[in-house]
Order: C-alpha cells, then structure tokens, then sequence
C-alpha cells in the first residue's frame, strides 16, 4: 500500500511538469536494488514514467549474459542421453519486453530488428559451432522456449498501461530463481512505429545475507571451503558419538 | 514449499528443513540397523526432491564424513582397527578418489553427469537390491529348515599368489599389499562419482576376498571411508564447486541421531525380513531411476551455462 502511494505521488508530480519538457520520456524504477535474502521467493519492481504526449511504451528488461551450452538429447541404446550441443556466446540470462500493446502494432518488423526488441530479434551467436544454420536456429529456439518454461524470458503485450496520454506504468515480476548481477531496463517512446526516446536504467539482483557469503567464500576459497566442510561433518559426528559412549 | 524453508546456498534451491532431519534421520536409522553407510540410498532420494545430481553427490560426500567417524569412534573403541590394512586401502582410496574427481568434472563439461550419476546407480541398485532379496530369502528358508551346513568364509584361490606380500597381524593375515590397494580404489572412483562410502562394496569384499576377521571390517572399513570420503569432499569443492555444506549439516544432524538409534533397534530386530524390506527399498529407487532414463523426457532440450 504504501509502494501504491509513492508511485501515485511521483506520477503526480511528473504530471505536474510542463507538457514540453526536455526529455520526451522520463521514466525510472521503484527499487534499483533486489537483495535476495534466505527466504526469497520472487518480487516485482514498478516501472513508472511520463511521456511528452501520446506514443507507445516498449521496456526491455536485459540480465546479465553469459555463455550457454544448448543440449539435445537422443534416444541412445533404450536411454535418453545429451548428445549434440550449441554454444551460444553472450546470452542474457533474463530477458522481458514489456509494452502497452502488442509489438507489431507498434512498430514495423524492420524497425524491430533495428532496436533488437523482442525475443525473435535478440542477437545470439553460435559459438564455433561449424553446423548448417538450419540447424543452429532449431537450438535458437529450443533456447529461446527453455528459458520462456523458466520464466527468464517473456514478452508481455499489453502490461505498460497508460494513465491518461502522459503517465505510464508496469510492473516487472522476477521469478525465485532469478540470476544475479546488473539488469538494464531500455525504455523506449515509440511513435507513428519510429522510436523517438530511449531510456536506459540499471538494476542490481543480488544476493545478501549469511548464504550469499557462504556461497561467495565456496567460490573464491575453494579449498578452505572444502577442509572447512570436512571438519565441521567430522567433529559433529564425534559429538554425536558421545552420549552414547557407554552404550 | 514447507513448514520451515531453508536455503541451500550451493544447490541454490529452498527445502523444508524438517523434511531433510526426517530424510537424515531415515537413512542413519538404515544405516544403523543395517550397518551399511547409507550413501547409496542418500543420493538418489535427494535427486527426486530436486537437488541438482553433481550437489547431492558431492554434499553427501560430506555428509558421510561425519556419519562414518560418529560410527567408526564406537568400533575403535573396542580395538576393532587393522591400521595397515586400512592405510594402505586409503592409498588406494585416495589415487581412486582424484581419478573419480577427474572424471566427474570431464562428464559435468560434457553434460553427461546427471546421466552417469542415473546410470551407475540404477545398476548398483538393481544387482544390491536383487543379491540382498536372494540372500535374504535364502537365509529364510535356511532358517525354516534349520541346520544347514555353514559356508567356509576363507578360501585360498590365485589372489594369493599376487606379490609384495604383507603380514597384517590384526587380522592374522599373511597376502599382497597390492589386494588392499587395489580395492580402496575402486571403492575411491565409486565415492567421487556417485557420493557413497563403499561400505556395501568394501565389507563383502574384505571377508570374502581378502579373509579378513569379521570384528575387524567395520572398524577397518570406516577407517578408509573416513579419509577417502573427505578427500573426495574437498576435491569436489575445489574441482566442481559442488559441496553444500548446510544440506551436508542438516542430513548429518539426522542421520547420526538415527543411525544411534538404527544400532539398537538392530540388535532387536528380525534380519532376514527387514533385509528383505531393504532390498524392495533399494529395488524401489533403481525401478525409479531407470523409468526416469528411459522415458521419453518431455523437454529433449536443456540449457546450461558455461563455466569460463
């Protein structure tokens, strides 16, 4: 509730400024940070901002890439095994667009391409792989409906709504699972299909609290890490050994 | 999502921790009646609640360290130790244990873990599960007749010829150092790779093969599986970044409370029907492991990151 309230006296206050302002879009987030604790499970930020006047919203949400391995299994002597494989350099690990109606009534498909909105325009390049590209855009989009089943990638006609010409607002959800790092969210004010002002802010996932740092220490002291996990199980043992000593 | 979630840092999944002290506490009761370490059952059973197979491998490692000092402190006590032998089954253990790493971290690159994981176990499983159902029943009717002729536990066959011979006194034995070596490492690869301590694989083979004392095994095998097991715990943390040690605490606080516990029912109880109960147990979970790598996967697609 209190959030709601914010939110409405900030567009009110962008409400307020005059119709010609510099910038024909304004927009930010309730929250750059997601601190993702022992119990989290998935939250949502609000993307609020105002428009110099009537155009559509596109708000592209970017994680932070990295290289994916795609496998495919084949049924192989009566069981099912990870044969071929595609190496995709650079691939967002999180990935929404967001937008007040559906993206082809916003723009022409040339100019999609142009601005790389939408999933069917994002950049992924097979890394390496010497195979025919038919067969590299059957992983494409075996990579593109994985992580749609994950919940990492959607494309949400419809969820920028609008107040009036000026003020809109969507709320970007983020599954439990969501990876950690530097998000951009690119927020675009699309008119007559050409895109007349661009946006971009970042969003930091991360981690907080003991597991994070238990995590971060398993990762850079690998080896005391280890000794330490073999000390702890050996003395708990050796303590649970001894109420029972007599026996 | 359950009463009282806690989060595995390593697997990077939530569970319900009164879930995992009952699933620890199941499994050291197991452990405890049976005598058996109880890695094999561990494993498994923490891959169908979801914990990525290379994490449930590598914590229940960890889990085993502890499980097996809390077990091997009570049969140290009585002496029941061959110090040698078992030194030179850790030789073994640990060249095994570093190959087993080795081969873990080729097959986690290659994708190929999750499906050798299946694969070994649902073969370990079947044939434990089908030889302990057979003995068992065999046992039975043995019983039901009463007074069948025992089996002679020490027999001389070429394992004997083997060279650099060694005199074991602990256990009265006079046979190659090359024996102990041998088998430490085999029960080594078979830590690393499927997260067990061997006790199922070593104890038969340490009286059946080797003609060791029976008082001496568990003392003597614990011995092994104490250190090969915490190699294997490090070198997995260091090589795979696979240990979690909060799933490893909570299965540990469970299951040697259990296995306490298992040790005292197990004096009490009837062996050959719960030895039986154990195999349809054990022929459960490979039946499930096996539907689960021959059935036609609804998603023939998977994604993974590349680690630089």
């Amino acid at each position: 509730m209190r959030m709601r309230g914010t939110i409405l006296t900030l567009l009110l206050l962008l409400a307020g400024l005059p119709a010609h302002a510099e910038q024909p879009l304004l927009a930010d987030l309730t929250s750059h940070l997601i601190a993702i604790t022992t119990g989290f499970t998935g939250t949502s930020v609000v993307l609020f901002g105002a428009t110099d006047g009537p155009g559509d919203i596109i708000a592209i949400v970017r994680g932070p890439e990295r290289d994916v391995v795609v496998r495919q299994k084949r049924h192989l002597a009566g069981i099912w095994v990870n044969v071929p494989n595609v190496a995709f350099a650079a691939v967002p690990s999180f990935y929404a667009v967001f937008s007040n109606r559906s993206l082809d009534q916003i723009a022409p498909a040339g100019m999609q391409a142009l601005h790389q909105i939408g999933m069917r325009n994002l950049r992924l390049e097979a890394r390496g792989s010497k195979r025919p590209a038919p067969e590299i855009a059957t992983y494409r989009a075996a990579l593109l409906d994985e992580e749609q089943r994950e919940g990492m990638y959607s494309e949400q006609a419809g969820s920028v709504s609008f107040l009036g010409d000026r003020l809109f607002r969507a709320t970007i959800a983020f599954p439990a699972n969501v990876p950690t790092g530097t998000y951009f969210v690119e927020v675009l004010l699309v008119r007559n299909g050409n895109v007349i002002s661009g946006q971009t802010t970042p969003l930091v996932v991360s981690e907080i609290g003991l597991s994070a740092d238990l995590n971060e220490f398993a990762q850079a002291y690998a080896l005391a890490y280890g000794l330490i996990a073999v000390v702890i199980a050996a003395a708990l043992g050796w303590l649970a050994s001894l109420p029972f000593r007599d026996a | 999502m359950g009463i009282l979630d806690i989060y595995l840092p390593i697997a990077g999944l939530s569970l319900d921790v009164i879930g995992l002290l009952i699933l620890g506490t199941a499994i050291g009761f197991l452990s405890g009646v049976f005598g058996v370490g109880g890695g094999f059952l561990l494993t498994p059973l923490l891959i169908f609640i979801g914990v990525p197979p290379a994490v449930a491998v590598a914590s229940s490692a960890n889990q085993l360290v502890g499980a097996s000092v809390s077990g091997a402190l009570a049969h140290w006590r009585r002496g029941n130790l061959d110090v040698l032998m078992g030194v030179l089954m850790l030789l073994g253990g640990l060249a095994g244990s570093g190959f087993g790493v080795w081969l873990f971290a080729l097959w986690r690159r290659q994708g190929l873990v999750e499906m050798v994981i299946s694969l070994s176990y649902a073969a370990l499983l079947s044939t434990l599960g089908a030889l302990m159902l057979v003995e068992s029943t065999l046992s039975w009717v043995r019983r039901r007749r009463r007074g069948a002729s025992r089996r002679k536990l020490h027999q001389h066959n070429w394992l004997h010829g083997l060279p650099l011979k060694l005199r074991f006194r602990r256990s009265k034995l006079y046979i190659s150092a090359l024996l102990p070596i041998f088998l430490g490492a085999v029960v080594g690869v078979l830590s690393a790779v499927m997260g067990v301590g061997g006790g199922f694989v070593m104890v038969p083979a340490m009286i059946y093969l080797l003609g060791m004392p029976t008082s001496m095994v568990p003392g003597t095998s614990l011995f092994q599986i104490i250190f090969v097991t915490a190699t294997v715990t490090v070198l997995q943390a260091v090589a795979n970044n696979t240990v979690d040690v909060v799933l490893a605490m909570v299965l540990l606080v469970g299951g040697v409370i259990g296995a306490q516990f298992g040790t005292r029912w197990g004096a009490k109880l009837r062996g050959e029907e719960l030895r039986a109960l154990l195999a349809l147990i054990v022929l459960g979970v490979a039946a499930k492991l096996i539907f689960d790598l021959t059935v036609k996967p609804d998603n023939l697609f998977s994604i993974a990151p590349i680690e630089p």
